[in-house]
Parts: C-alpha cells; structure tokens; sequence
C-alpha cells in the first residue's frame, strides 16, 4: 500500500530562483493493494510530477510519500534498489524509454544484471518468455529486435513484461497508451487491469476521462497541483460536484451523445491569485461567492468516498480562510 | 462539388523503395461539408492531406486527379500551386504552435503573409480584425510577438490566419492531437463557426480520434493502409459501420460508462501491412475475421447507400 | 555472450559500408604514404637536389622541384607527418576538452552549466586567427606540436556547446530515467547509457576536429606563422605562392599540398557520414 500525505513540489523559478512554482500542492490520497487508481487532470496539473515524485525521479519539496509505512525519501542504495523492485514507472513515449542504440530487450538484460545477477541463462530466459506471454507478446516475434522495428504497443507490453520480471506490486502508468493506435491502445489497458488479480496496484495517469472510468476504482481530480475531488470513479462520474470536474466531463467526446451548447471553456486563463481556490478564475459559479477568492477550499466528504474541494459543492467550508486572512 | 479525387496515388521515395501511402484514393468532399478523415498511424491520412495542398520530396505524386469547384488542381507542381495555396486551399498544420516565425510581431507576418500571395494587405485588415474578434483574440495580438500568446491564443491566431482568404478548401491536420479535452473542445467548435460564417467552404479534419469528429463531422472517411476503407454521413460510420475495419475500430474504444469488468473492450489484433510491398487483395485480410476467397482480390471502394461507400467483398 | 556478438554486427555493417570503406581508404593510404614515403627518397626536405631549379614531375623526381631545386615529394612525404600530427593532437585536444566541458555542464546543469557555458561563449567569440597570429608572433619557438597545442585551445568552444545539448536531450529521455528505476548508479548510467549514444557523435566531433585542425595549421603556415622549423603542407603552399608559383604555372608545387589537405579533410567527412550509418541502426535498414 503506497500514500500520500500532504505531499507538494515547489520550484524555483525566474532570475536568482525569485519565484516559486506550485507543481504540486498538498495532495493527499491511498493505493491500496490491488486497486487502479486513476490520476486525471488536464497538462500541468501536475499529475506527472506525482508520477515522478513516486519513482523517487525527483524529489518531494513537502508532505511524505510512504510505502507500506516507510518514508520513500529516506532509502538510499540497498534500500532503494528494493524499493525499485517492489514500484516501477512506465512512460508516455515508448520510443523514448528505449535506448535507441540498443535492442529492445536488453531492458531485461539490465534488470537481471542488477537485480537476479544469480539466476542462471535458461531459467531466465524461461522467466521472459513467460512474462512476454502473460503480456500476449510471442517471444519468438520479439526479441532480438531494435525499438524501432517493434509497435509502440508491443514497446509498452515489453516494459509491463519487465515489471513483471521484477514482481512489482505497483506500477505508475504515465499516460502509457495516449501514443498508442487505437486498435492496440485497449488491448494494453485491459493487460493492466487484469494485472489487478495478480494483485498489483496501478496508479494510471490520464487526461483522458474515459480511459479512466474504464480500468480504476478511484479517481483523483487535479487541477494546477491541488485535489479537486477523489473518490470513488462511479461517484466522481456519476455525479460530479467540483465546477472543474463538470466542465472536463462535458468536453469529453462521446459516441453515445453530442456535446451540449455551453458557455466557452477556454474563458478565462490562470490567474495568479495566492489565497483562493486554484480554480476560482476559470470557474462559472465563484462569483457569486466573495470567499472563493478569499480562502482555498478544504477537501471534504460530502458522501461516503466521495471528497470534493468547493465551497458550492453542497457543504462547503472555510477551512484555510481564517488563515489566509491574517 | 467542392473537392474531387480521383484515383489519387502519392508514395514515398526511400533508398529502399517506394512506400506506397496513398493508393489510389476517390472521393468528394461536398459544399459546406465537414469531412473527418481518420485511421491508424501510418494508414496515409497525412499524406493525402498534405498531397492536396503541399506535395513536397520524398512525396512523389504518381497519378490521379484533383479538382476543386471544378477547376483542376496541379498538385504535382509546387510552383504552380502557389496560385491556389493559402488562397483557395489552406491547411492548419499539427504544430500550429510553432508555425509562426518567432522574430516577427504578428501584424507585421500577417502582412508580409499576404503581400507575398499578392493580396492587399491594407484592403483585408478589416476582415482580419473582425475574425479576431471572432475568436476573442484581442486586436492587440497584432502588435505582439508570438513567444507572447499563450498555447491557445497561437492556435487561434493561426486558424484565423489559415482562413483569412476565405479559402474553398481548409485542412485541420491532428489539431487537437496535443490539447487537454476542454481546449480540444473549445478548437474543434471554433472550427464549425468558421465554415457557419462561410469564412471556408468545406473542411477536412484529419485525425486519430472518431470521437471528436463525431462532435462535429458531417461524414467521416476512414483510412486503412494507404487506401479508403469506408466514408459515409457520420451517424452512419459511428452507428452502422459496414466495414470489418470500421466496426472493429468503433467498438474498441472505451466510453465514459464501460468498465473492463462489466463490458471488456477488444482491439484488432495483428498490425497493418507495410506499404513497402503491400500485400495483393484487401489490404485488411490479415486482420480480417470475416475474409474470404474475394479477398484475394482488391476490393472496389463503391457506394452500396447514399453517399456511403465501402471498399470490402461482403458488401459490393 | 551477447558482447562479441554486438561488435560483430557493428563490424558486418561498417565492412558493407561503401562511404566507409572510401573515406578509410583515402585516410589510411595517406597515413602509409607519412610512414613509408621517406623510404622512397634519398633527399631531406630543403636539400638543394636539383641545380636546374623549378622542374615539372619526372622519373627522378616524382612531383618535380621547387624553383630552388627542392624534391616536392620529399617535402611532400615530410609535411603529412605534420599535417597528421596536428590533426591528432590538436583535433584530439579540442576534441577532448569541449567533450568534457559539454559533458560536465549537460548532466550536471546547474551553476555548473552556467558557468562552463559562460566560459564557453567567451572564448568562441574571441577571434581565434587574431589569437594565433599574436601567440605565434611572439613566440620565440614555434615548433609543430606547440602549434597544435594553440589549435587545440581555441578550437573547443563549439564542440562543447554541442555535447553540451546532446547530452541534455540525452539526460531528459525517458530511457534514462528507466535505468535509474533499474537501480543503476550514476556512473554506469552515464557511461552504458548515456555515452554509447554519443560515440558516433564524439568520433564525428573528432573528425571534424581533426579537419578543422589541419585546415587552421594550413591557414597559419600559409600566412607564414608556422613551425620555424620542418615543413608542412601549408609551408609548401606558402613558399609556392611566395615564389610566385601560380603565376609561373609551377602547378606541381602547390597541388599535392593543396589536393592532400583536400583529400584527407573530405576523406574524414565521407569516413563520418558512414560511421553515422553504422552505428544507427535506423539509417542502417535504409
């Protein structure tokens, strides 16, 4: 089980490192075992650097990330390495993830050089293969090829394979199949949601609100670093509370029906605003309300799973206004 | 009629060949259409598009014909193009972001832009002005540099550029492949205004993804290794395909609603043919689960409805 | 088992390749010529061996005489040894140094990077012909290998700004951080991962290096900055021009310098174009 308590990254940006950039704001959510967890948000609300800040690729300005109650922050050498075998990442760009110069399989060369240097050749040779095929690769069609001669599927089957080599009980899927062609792309999303029964967590990053609803349980909402609203997926879907939410729900494209005559969305861009809500530029409903503006809105339970951060959303409170008006 | 293609065939030149991306590709696009070319990566979408208005080396045009309202276009010639390009056929291109030359403010490329198709810059500012506001682009952009528009604003700015002369015929190449849900919504219906306003008179919408055409394509094309697998009205194509291909591809992708436990989703195994060597027949017979003997024989892309046509044996 | 094998299949292609074999070839004949061609000839490079002056080739003397009676092909044989020497040691030293400085500023960014950049840019806007011209005006002993060293200092700075943003692009890919989710420490992730993808890279900075440095020491030696002492191909052209060769027509003074600098600097070009194809396995297929 992998959790997020309170955790932010902040850098530093302009001249002499003058200004901070809020990647990420306190953000707090559990995997349990076993489950998919979709992170979904549009670019730069920092769902990536959560991605990142997991794989311990960079590092955690506040808040802890633990993993089965160990602080992630705090492992070094052996005990990252082990860590390394129990979480593993998996990026948008499959071309990217692999050295160019090199054949594709030499990803499970290097995992066996680092980690099982004592399993001998044929047993490990067995042990790919067999992953290959739980991944519905035929081993025989791809080993010994350079990236370039294999899909950008059969790429990204090649690096779950390589989690599975390494028996990982968490797995970051950073936007895995947004690169990939249509007729491949579900077969991939399926091989990740039947990596569930074997017991495997998946934290599935996406902006793609249907890709979500299909393979996780829960959802967590992002915009511009901060929780929108988490939960369970049918909830968050069914039901969707958070201004933000909504207007990401009706851009979505169906097939089942066509989009509604709404106000514009692309009104109104970031604003710069330090002490309301993340979201209080773009958002149709905050004007009505000073407070919006004024105090950044907790995440709340207004149903059982279900949290959202909005003073409209039904119960809302002022949990950080009395603070920021000091 | 707007758009004519007949027997359109453009290939690629490599040291090792020539791949063969469009072959052979008939279809029109009516007045006022908004047309949604779709298909796989590699099924030659790109390259038909940008062999009617940029058919540039390694692109080699090998035959067919193109019209367009009923004036032959020289699609082989760059030069001879020139009379026709931004003029009367005009394309979005995929990195719009970055099609704006970064040392120019705005106004100024607007206005080299135009005289060097030798347009009146002065006469079009009017209009120019008019489909800022169109877009709710401030007229200041003018005056600014593009490294100061925000993603969006460029992506306007550009729209707005590439339909300035009211062009007959404008290509959206994958525009809204980059951009969140709520930008690609907000792109896509800025598109439609533009053909409502007449600022172009038919469309071409490439793209990877059917959803969003269904949102705003009167027909769709689908593309399926360098050949035309099936066009018809977009209710048709999304509620019944009759391609193999088309069905296959429609009932893969996950909707907001469909779980994996409660309905599993399955993709087309197999991957498409290379066009280096095509294989003969239906380029699609490999993946095929209802291939027969006919298929041996390439099929005829033929219109078994109105306006619906479809290039596959079960259906001709 | 698998080590061999690669550098097998590196060999297989780089033996099949036609731009390699010619560019090797041209290089390496060259190269025979600097060590054997001595044997061929009795003279030393300014002997006065023929009395009649400036004579067109012949069977005694293969590229003809000087118009003070000196073998050109005794100089000839005798400036390619220079020329090669300060291809390598002047090419290898700018080589090595913008490789390293490159390096160091693209993996480590940072204050690191702006400093090395900085550095950098002040000395590729610093006119390097000025430089050498002051240097080697006063020196008071030029010699072939001091000259190198001097090529060697100035001509880094481009080099180093682009290992510099090859690496960065190299360091950002996501294949990097994959190795470090395999656990691999910094060191081999940089030297199996990151550096592999650059050999084909750095032997193209070297060559061009390599180039760059003979046609500079050309330059020098042409103007009349070279060595005091020995001869090199931009000597000969020196003295040719200087003795008015061009206007008598003593062709066969001034065209094997010429041709060989021509020769051996576009023969490297040819060399790295077909190692690119051989060591990328996606131009390779082509």
């Amino acid at each position: 089980m992998l959790s997020l308590d309170g955790v932010s990254k902040v850098y530093q940006v302009g001249t002499f490192g003058g200004k901070e950039l809020h990647a990420v704001s306190d953000v707090s959510f559990d995997v349990t075992d076993g489950a998919v967890v979709s992170l979904i948000g549009e670019s730069g609300s920092g769902k990536s650097t959560i991605g990142k800040m997991i794989l311990r690729l960079i590092s955690i300005s506040a808040g802890t990330i633990l993993s089965d109650g160990v602080d992630i922050s705090t492992l070094q050498g052996r005990a990252l390495k082990e860590y390394y075998r129990n979480v593993q990442g998996v990026f948008q760009d499959p071309f990217s993830s692999y050295n160019p110069i090199f054949k594709a399989d030499r990803v499970f060369k290097t995992i066996r050089e680092e980690f099982f240097p004592q399993v001998p050749g044929s047993e490990w040779n067995n042990r790919v293969e067999g992953a290959l095929q739980v991944v519905g690769l035929n081993p025989a069609h791809v080993l010994d090829k350079f990236p370039h001669q294999l899909s950008g599927g059969q790429l990204q089957r090649f690096l779950i394979a390589r989690a599975l080599l390494l028996d990982v009980r968490f797995l970051v899927a950073d936007e895995i199949i947004s690169m990939l062609d249509a007729s491949t792309r579900i077969d991939v999303l399926n091989l990740l949601a039947d990596l569930k029964s074997r017991g495997l967590s998946v934290l599935f990053i996406t902006h793609d609100l249907s890709l979500g609803y299909y393979i996780s349980e829960r959802s967590v909402i992002l915009y511009r670093g901060c929780v929108m609203e988490m939960g369970r997926t049918e909830k968050i879907y069914d039901r969707p509370l958070h201004p933000y939410t909504q207007m990401l729900m009706a851009s979505v494209p169906r097939l089942d029906r066509k989009w509604e005559e709404a106000a514009n969305v692309m009104k109104g861009q970031q604003s710069d605003l330090i002490s309301g809500c993340v979201y209080y530029a773009r958002c149709p409903v905050a004007a009505r309300n000073g407070m919006c503006s004024r105090g950044r809105p907790a995440l709340v339970e207004v149903e059982d799973d279900h949290f959202v951060a909005c003073f409209h959303a039904g119960i809302g409170t002022m949990a950080t206004a009395r603070s920021s008006e000091r | 009629m707007s758009l004519q293609v007949e027997n359109l065939k453009v290939y690629y030149q490599t040291l090792g060949g020539d791949v063969k991306a469009l072959d052979g590709a008939t279809f029109s696009v009516a007045d006022g259409e908004i047309m949604g070319l779709a298909g796989e990566s590699g099924c030659g979408k790109t390259t038909l598009g940008h062999s009617l208005i940029r058919l540039t080396p390694p692109m080699r045009f090998i035959e067919g014909r193109v019209t367009l309202d009923g004036k032959e276009l020289p699609v082989w010639d760059m030069e001879e193009m020139n009379v026709f390009r931004f003029k009367k056929i005009s394309i979005i291109p995929q990195y719009a972001m970055n099609a704006m030359n970064p040392t120019r403010k705005i106004g100024k490329m607007t206005a080299e832009l135009l005289e060097s198709r030798r347009v009146n810059a002065q006469a079009t500012w009017p209009e120019l002005k008019r489909r800022l506001d169109l877009v709710e682009l401030s007229h200041d952009v003018l005056n600014m540099y593009p490294i100061e528009l925000s993603g969006g604003m460029k992506q306007r700015m550009v729209m707005v550029l590439s339909t300035l002369l009211d062009p007959s015929l404008l290509i959206a190449d994958e525009i809204t492949s980059a951009l969140d849900v709520s930008s690609q919504k907000a792109v896509v219906e800025m598109l439609v205004e533009f053909r409502n306003q007449r600022c172009c008179n038919s469309v071409i919408v490439i793209t990877h993804d059917i959803s969003i055409l269904y949102q705003i394509a009167d027909s769709i094309m689908i593309m399926y290794a360098g050949q035309l697998a099936e066009k018809a009205p977009t209710e048709t194509i999304i509620h019944a395909p009759r391609h193999p291909y088309t069905q296959l591809l429609i009932s893969s992708l996950p909707e907001i609603g469909v779980k994996h436990d409660e309905k599993r989703l399955s993709g087309i195994p197999g991957r498409p043919p290379l066009l280096l060597d095509p294989p003969a027949g239906c380029r699609f017979r490999e993946r095929c689960p209802v291939a027969f003997d006919a298929c041996l024989e390439p099929p005829p892309f033929t219109e078994v409805a109105s306006d619906h046509f479809v290039a596959c044996w079960k259906e001709a | 088992m698998t080590e061999p094998k690669k550098k097998n299949e590196f060999l297989y292609f780089a033996l099949r390749n036609n731009k390699l074999r010619i560019g090797l070839t041209v290089v390496f004949f060259f190269l025979v010529l600097t060590f054997v061609g001595p044997q061929f000839t009795d003279y030393t490079p300014y002997a006065y061996v023929n009395p009649m002056g400036a004579q067109p080739p012949s069977s005694e003397h293969w590229f003809g005489t000087t118009m003070f009676g000196q073998d050109v092909f005794t100089q000839f044989v005798f400036g390619l040894q220079a020329t090669f020497l300060v291809g390598i040691v002047g090419g290898g030293l700018g080589t090595l140094i913008g490789v390293v400085v490159g390096f160091v500023a693209g993996y480590r960014g940072g204050i690191v990077d702006e400093i090395l950049s900085t550095i950098t840019n002040i000395v590729l806007v610093i006119p390097t012909l000025a430089i050498l011209l002051i240097i080697a005006a006063y020196l008071e002993v030029r010699g072939v290998f001091t000259e190198s060293i001097f090529i060697g200092c100035t001509a880094w700075p481009w080099t180093a700004r682009a290992v510099r943003a090859q690496t960065f692009s190299l360091r950002s890919r996501e294949f990097v951080d994959l190795a470090r989710l395999s656990g691999m420490n910094t060191w081999k992730i940089i030297f199996q991962e990151v550096a592999p993808n650059m050999m084909s890279y750095l032997l193209l900075v070297f060559i061009l290096q390599f180039g760059g440095a003979i046609l500079n020491a050309a330059t020098l030696d042409f103007i009349g900055l070279g060595p005091m002492e020995g001869i090199s191909l931009g000597m000969m052209m020196q003295y040719a021009v200087l003795w008015g060769a061009l206007h008598l027509g003593h062709w066969w003074w001034f065209v094997p310098p010429g041709a060989a600098i021509m020769a051996i600097v576009g023969a490297l070009y040819v060399t790295n174009v077909g190692l690119d194809e051989v060591f990328n396995p996606k131009l390779r297929e082509m």
